[in-house]
């Protein structure tokens, strides 16, 4: 349990990837069987427990403890769990520390009653951290910062195996996970992947770099369709099991039981979750409504009915069809789609072009209809197999050009990691009228990448001499018509906000250039902004 | 009857004596100050004499210059000095080089003063020593039960473990100039780290000071000798807790920030200061100690200073000893500049 509790320990306070990768990597190749299957289990979501409410918790330490004193402690640390890890007053007695498979075999067969002792004795033997880290798992969700998809690429990088391999093989296996472990190590075969309704890993595209690539690439040997604007996701129908996977592999079935429903025919398919009103596709926003929500209602199923609009088929019945050029899958996808013959799963259509200059125009202004809300195109080269991971040549995303506004620099606060020493992470605004009238700032939007290194130190500086007022990590700046900093703005998409006080929230924002020449008096105002937004619910 | 608030009473200045006429710690200059330890808050330069260990008067010289007071008396440990009728006698308080508790009796009454104190072992001084009183007057920065410091070996070697795991990156230390970065050093040392450690400027006469009173730090060398950046790669550099997220640290390849303190027990503390790797490592009594100590004495009376004097009070009138906070102001929480 110590191993186990350090790694969630640092987890909680490192940013950065690399870092985590090389401390759940260490972890799991130091640590034996079983307990390391289950920390990979509990880092991907698949163990958890609810076998303490915070309320018994609560009880058992102030059955202990004084409760003013215990509510002076709450009051400075702010969690509970953490509390309780702190303070926890120990009876003293030969208590030896349980390993973490001991935790776990014990709260999988204890009733609630017996796990409320087991729990009691756990916190007496327990160091604070590792009585921090019980805490967690026992009340679940461990928010470590750590993604299921980065836990598998840890665990990828024991062999090292490449991590569409362990994907694929995810939902065969079973925890503690000791077939995978062995396989990783090299002291057994790949276990087997052959269960079905697995998911398969997702192909990606890479980012087209317009000044080089058209100039090398053929049209005629790529198709083009749009990249709509929802979630990837893979629908899966075998041997009688029927699930819903994002695009890393996390089974999203009970959040769309309406597409699950839709999906007739065995096979594999691979497209753009959409929330599709008759056939129509409508705005990020109104997935989201039904994203992350563990259950669904009636009136929200009917309200935002979910879809697929397919791009891709990656089995038909028993074939495996992945090693299919792309033509051919294409071919097969269609005569699939038409057989389900079902208004929840469409066909994203081919748009047929001859030269790069006739597909520019295509992208520049989309045709009405759904095409106008794509993020752009997409270019697959028609005999391109399906290959997991980012392959560098058959796919490319052509993204839209996205929506820019100069904004005015008004906090900026330290990074973390690599940008300790530096202020990195931008909050910007843009010009309104305040209540008397009179021009102010309104926040619009954070971004924290989007410049190099050498202009991050410019910023900085800027930031260091225009300090106006700190409030611990972050400063306020000077931001005044005649004195202060313009950034021009890059996003994606925009929508109404009620938690940002001016009313609208950016999609991916990130800082496209730096106008050291722009006084900020002649940035933009926040009712460019709302006609943008105007613009955006027209399509 | 002599009551103890007639032999120690607390003043804007800091705690005062009557009958010896004399300030403990006092936070401006007044005419006689007995001085606990060398840390900034509780050793002020300007005083007219000035009573403390001779650790602490070279302290105080290495910061302020030879003339940081007019005239300097240096008691050693245990030696009885008298000022009038009052008998002051400075005894091991266990928190850095040369740091004192002053034991003030008068007239058949015995007052201890804790200054800054802690119980567990520290390498570069001597352990805290018990002193039966009437009245124990201690800090309380760790007064609240959230506070328990684990055993600075494990810490030390959650460090040396970090540093094998990230070669590539150097080990910045976030540690207090005078005392908590010495004793780093040494833990370091006696966890076999026999490598160079590379320190900021602001600890080099501190660290020097603590060689000449006998504390063996092993080979430093200044964070500036190295010329290239890669240099400090696999490295661990100790520096002022400030300096760790200023400009001078961006010398260091992609370093792991750590923060030698005992206010990283808490983890929203570490993570508002970008601390990736907390070494809870305090020079202050945690919950248990405070608590251990006030039980081990069982003071007539216990009067607290600062930190959390509630929470402590509390325990204490719990547990059958008379307590009172101490309003005395001027004091810092502990590394948190």
């Amino acid at each position: 349990m110590r191993a186990f509790a350090e790694l969630l320990d640092r987890l909680s306070l490192t940013g950065s990837r690399n870092a985590k990768l090389t401390l759940v990597r260490d972890y799991l190749r130091e640590t034996p069987n079983p307990d390391r299957g289950w920390a990979l289990a509990a880092l991907t979501g698949d163990l958890s427990f609810d076998a303490a409410k915070p309320a018994f918790i609560r009880k058992a330490v102030e059955a202990r403890m004084d409760p003013l004193l215990f509510r002076w402690s709450y009051d400075y640390v702010g969690d509970l769990a953490e509390t309780v890890a702190l303070v926890w007053p120990a009876r003293l007695g030969a208590n030896r520390e349980p390993e973490l498979s001991e935790v776990v075999d014990a709260l999988r067969s204890a009733t609630r009653a017996e796990v409320q002792t087991l729990i009691e004795g756990w916190l007496d033997a327990l160091q604070p951290t590792g009585r921090w880290a019980l805490l967690k798992l026992m009340t679940g969700g461990l928010r470590v910062g750590l993604s299921a998809r980065l836990a598998k690429q840890a665990a990828a990088d024991v062999g090292p195996v490449p991590v569409a391999e362990v994907e694929e093989l995810w939902h065969a296996l079973h925890a503690p996970y000791e077939d995978l472990f062995a396989w990783l190590e090299g002291r057994s075969e790949r276990p087997s992947s052959e269960n079905p309704g697995r998911f398969r890993p997702a192909m990606l595209a890479q980012a087209i770099d317009e000044a080089v690539d058209f100039a090398r690439l053929d049209p005629a040997d790529y198709a083009a369709e749009w990249k709509w604007d929802g979630i990837r996701v893979q629908a899966v129908n075998e041997g009688g099991v029927r699930r819903l996977y994002t695009r890393t592999g996390d089974d999203i079935s009970k959040t769309f039981p309406d597409v699950v429903d839709a999906l007739a025919q065995e096979g594999v398919i691979d497209g753009e979750l959409l929330v599709l009103r008759d056939g129509k596709v409508a705005s990020f926003a109104d997935l989201q409504q039904r994203l992350n929500r563990k259950t669904v209602d009636a009136k929200i199923l009917a309200g935002h009915p979910a879809g697929i609009r397919a791009y891709d088929l990656l089995s038909e019945g028993a074939d495996d069809t992945r090693t299919l050029p792309f033509a051919e899958r294409r071919k097969r996808l269609e005569a699939f789609v038409a057989k389900e013959a079902s208004p929840r799963i469409d066909l994203s259509p081919v748009q047929p072009f001859a030269t790069w200059k006739e597909l520019a125009a295509l992208r520049a202004a989309p045709p009405a209809g759904d095409a106008q809300i794509a993020e752009g195109l997409m270019l697959k080269r028609w005999d391109s197999i399906y290959e997991a991971g980012r392959p560098k040549g058959p796919w490319f995303k052509w993204k839209r050009d996205p929506f820019l506004i100069d904004a005015v620099l008004m906090y900026a606060q330290r990074g973390h990691g690599k940008r300790s020493s530096f202020y990195s992470d931008y909050t910007f605004g843009v010009w309104t009228e305040g209540p008397d009238g009179k021009r102010l700032l309104t926040p619009v939007g954070k971004a924290y990448f989007g410049f190099t290194d050498e202009e991050l130190k410019q910023i900085d500086k800027f930031v260091r001499d225009n300090t106006l007022e700190r409030f611990g990590p972050v400063r306020a700046v000077r931001a005044e018509p005649h004195a202060g900093l313009v950034f021009e703005v890059a996003f994606e998409g925009l929508q109404r906000s009620t938690r940002h006080k001016s009313g609208v929230a950016m999609r991916f924002p990130r800082i496209n250039r730096i106008r050291w020449d722009k006084p900020p008096g002649e940035a933009d105002e926040l009712v460019t902004l709302e006609r943008m937004l105007a613009q955006v619910e027209a399509r | 009857m002599i009551r103890p608030q007639d032999l120690l009473c607390p003043r804007p200045e800091g705690l005062y004596c009557p009958p010896g006429d004399f300030y403990i710690d006092p936070v401006r200059p007044v005419a006689r100050a007995v001085i606990t330890h060398g840390h900034a808050d509780h050793a002020r330069a300007g005083h007219g004499a000035v009573l403390a260990t001779p650790e602490t008067l070279d302290i105080m010289a290495e910061r302020y210059g030879a003339t940081f007071a007019d005239s300097r008396q240096a008691g050693a440990y245990g030696e009885v000095v008298a000022r009038d009728d009052v008998e002051v006698t400075l005894v091991p308080a266990g928190h850095v080089l040369g740091s004192a508790q002053a034991v003030v009796r008068w007239q058949g009454l015995t007052m201890v003063v804790s200054g800054d104190y802690k119980r567990r072992r520290d390498p570069t001084c001597p352990a805290f020593e018990s002193v039966p009183c009437d009245v124990f007057i201690t800090e309380a920065t760790f007064g609240l039960p959230v506070f328990r410091h684990p055993d600075d070996k494990d810490e030390i070697a959650r460090l040396l473990r970090s540093v094998a795991q990230f070669p590539e990156r150097s080990h910045l230390v976030g540690a207090y100039a005078l005392g908590k970065a010495q004793r780093i050093i040494r833990l370091l040392r006696e966890a076999g780290w026999d490598r160079t450690i590379y320190v900021h400027g602001a600890l080099e006469r501190l660290d020097a000071l603590y060689e000449r009173h006998g504390v063996d730090l092993g080979p430093i060398e200044p964070a500036t000798s190295p010329a290239k950046k890669g240099d400090f790669a696999g490295q661990i550099v100790i520096a002022p807790p400030s300096a760790t997220q200023d400009r001078w640290s961006r010398r260091f390849p992609d370093p792991v920030l750590a923060f030698a303190s005992g206010w990283m027990q808490v983890r929203a503390r570490a993570r508002q200061r970008g601390v990736e790797l907390p070494l809870v490592i305090s020079d202050h009594a945690d919950w248990d100690e405070l608590t251990a100590t006030v039980d081990e004495l069982r003071p007539g009376e216990l009067w607290i200073t600062h930190g959390r004097e509630e929470a402590l009070a509390r325990w204490a009138e719990l547990h059958g000893v008379p307590a009172r906070a101490l309003a005395l102001v001027g004091y810092e929480e502990e590394d948190d500049d």
